[in-house]
């Protein structure tokens, strides 16, 4: 981001590396002549996806909309929860608890209970991406919104601002870096709750996400298209990674130090 | 003529108009059981520029809290002036730090007060775009404070704490940690806002140099509990002063006279 000594080799390192691994990945491949059910080379891989798109981006979409679902929910409800922590510590204090055995508890030992409660697969699904994706916004968000900086608080109190006022103008600009640090984790951890529960649904035999057609290529002795469905999910994290980063850059880039563009 | 008062003892001022404010023997003590200050005995009469003088930790920011209504004296009072009640329109504060919001423009930041008053937005912005152009910030109103020079952000700060056209004007260190040039440039422009606003003014230093020459009084603070230890005024220093008056005999002999003071006061409690 600091743009200054970031030259185009630099910067295109990571791509270039990533190359690299595949070539000798592939060529590996090749010289033991690894048969494709045990270790299939890219080359093997990209045809796979190539050969099943229709079907692996079908089921692309449908765990990304849990993904993105989840994360918009976690959105809502952490922000909201996280401005009443704000209001009230009495609320924190009852709450917060509760907020953390959510967090430690391994979604996998929750999610068959979920598919048990509710019908709705596609609503269970989402329910377990929102638990792993909500607490990072809670949290950071709580954090955020406790730090503004207490000489500007006492400023509005002077001027004898609103309970709102304070809310709107003061603690939640002061906490937006740190909603969208949280947001960048949750962004991730949607996508893995969304891919977890459908492994736990698709062994029950329903769901037609990425997870499951791992799960069904698996069985099918597939390993290609597994490694290719593998390859979607990790493009997707990243794609959802990159996205978030850009937005908290655009947000952040004109006040906050973590955003600046140094110019030497 | 510049009038020089040797360290007076505290009450042999004469009396002046009714004060604006009135402090009668204010205590404060924390929670966490520091004695900041005790037995502070002082008047600010309207439209003079006081300066409170004094060890660092010897409570002078605890004072001007207290001036403001931010904390509440443990013992002793606090007294307005009838009709002057209304406090919080009627100080402004500006802290050693320029305390800005950093996600708002410079224009923005000043029209705060005027915002949490829920004065109109184009009279809001109109009056605060007047109160960065008399700081010297005209043309400014679009920046953000991050690309302003320390010295900048200050006026900035400056003009958020005169755009509600205070009575009483707080001022915390506003200029230590700002290097020299800027420091007395900020300096002669303060004097000129002040002789020109009006506005009375209590300046919080610890530089007896820049306490001599900004003030029309200075009182000396003891070291921690802090009170009024003595008290020093140059009503007739003349003004506007200028890079000759700090080469002048007469500030010189006002800066040894508050240093002495200033030893004094320090020692007496050490
Ligand atoms: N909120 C507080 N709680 C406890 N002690 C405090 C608090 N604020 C200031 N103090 C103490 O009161 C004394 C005076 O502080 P302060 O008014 O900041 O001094 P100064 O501004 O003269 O340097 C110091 O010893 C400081 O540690
Ligand atoms: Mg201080």
């Amino acid at each position: 981001m600091n743009g200054g000594d970031e030259g185009p080799l630099r910067r295109a390192a990571p791509a270039l590396l990533g190359l690299g691994v595949l070539a000798l990945w592939e060529g590996l491949v090749r010289a033991y002549a690894v048969p494709d059910y045990v270790l299939p080379g890219p080359l093997a891989v990209a045809r796979a996806l190539a050969a099943d798109w229709p079907l692996l981006s079908a089921s692309l979409l449908v765990t990304l909309e849990v993904a993105v679902l989840a994360l918009a929910a976690a959105v809502l409800v952490g922000g909201l929860l996280a401005v009443l922590f704000a209001q009230s510590r009495w609320l924190e204090r009852a709450l917060f608890p509760y907020a953390v055995v959510l967090q430690v508890t391994p979604i996998v030992a929750i999610a068959p209970l979920i598919l048990i409660w509710v019908d709705n697969v596609t609503v269970a699904l989402l329910i377990c991406a929102w638990i792993v994706a909500f607490f990072p916004v809670l949290s950071n968000t709580v954090l955020g919104l406790r730090s503004a900086d207490r000489n500007l608080a006492d400023l509005f109190r002077l001027y004898g601002a609103t309970r709102w006022q304070v809310l709107w103008l003061l603690r939640l600009p002061s906490a937006l870096p740190f909603f969208l640090a949280g947001l960048r984790v949750a962004g991730g951890l949607a996508l893995i709750g969304a891919v977890v529960a459908e492994f736990v649904a698709g062994a029950g035999g329903s769901g037609s996400g990425l997870a499951f057609r791992i799960l069904e290529a698996s069985f099918q002795l597939r390993i290609p298209r597994m490694f290719a469905a593998l390859a979607l999910i990790s493009a997707c994290g990243i794609a959802l990674f990159a996205l978030l980063g850009l937005l908290q850059h655009r947000l952040l880039r004109r006040w906050h130090e973590s955003a600046l563009a140094r110019e030497r | 003529m510049t009038a020089l008062a040797a360290p007076a003892p505290r009450g042999d001022a004469p009396a002046a108009a009714a004060p604006l404010v009135a402090l009668r023997g204010v205590a404060k003590r924390f929670a966490s059981g520091t004695l900041a200050l005790a037995g502070v005995d002082l008047d600010i009469a309207p439209g003079e520029f006081l300066s409170l003088l004094g060890p660092s930790g010897c409570g002078k920011s605890t004072l001007l809290r207290l001036l403001a209504g931010l904390a509440a004296p443990s013992a002793g009072r606090v007294a307005w002036a009838p009709g002057h009640e209304e406090r919080r329109r009627e100080i402004g504060f500006v802290f050693q730090d320029p305390t800005l919001m950093p996600w708002a423009s410079a224009l923005d930041n000043v029209r705060l007060p005027l915002r949490l008053a829920g004065v109109p937005r184009a009279e809001a912005e109109a009056r605060a775009a007047a109160a960065l152009a008399r700081v010297g910030l005209a043309g400014f109103e679009r920046a953000w404070p991050r690309e302003l020079s320390g010295g900048m952000r200050m006026r900035v700060s400056l003009a958020r704490a005169l755009v509600t056209r205070p009575s009483l004007l707080l001022m915390d260190e506003p200029f230590a940690a700002l290097d020299e040039p800027t420091r007395h440039r900020l300096n002669d422009d303060l004097l000129a806002l002040w002789a020109e606003s009006g506005v009375t003014v209590v300046f919080v230093t610890h530089s007896v140099f820049e306490s001599v020459y900004l003030s029309t009084r200075i009182a000396v603070l003891s070291a921690r509990p802090g009170r009024v230890a003595a008290e020093l005024r140059q009503d007739g220093a003349p003004l506007p002063r200028g890079p000759d008056y700090r080469t002048s005999a007469a500030y010189a002999a006002l800066c040894r006279a508050a240093s002495h003071a200033l030893a004094a006061a320090t020692e007496g409690a050490a």
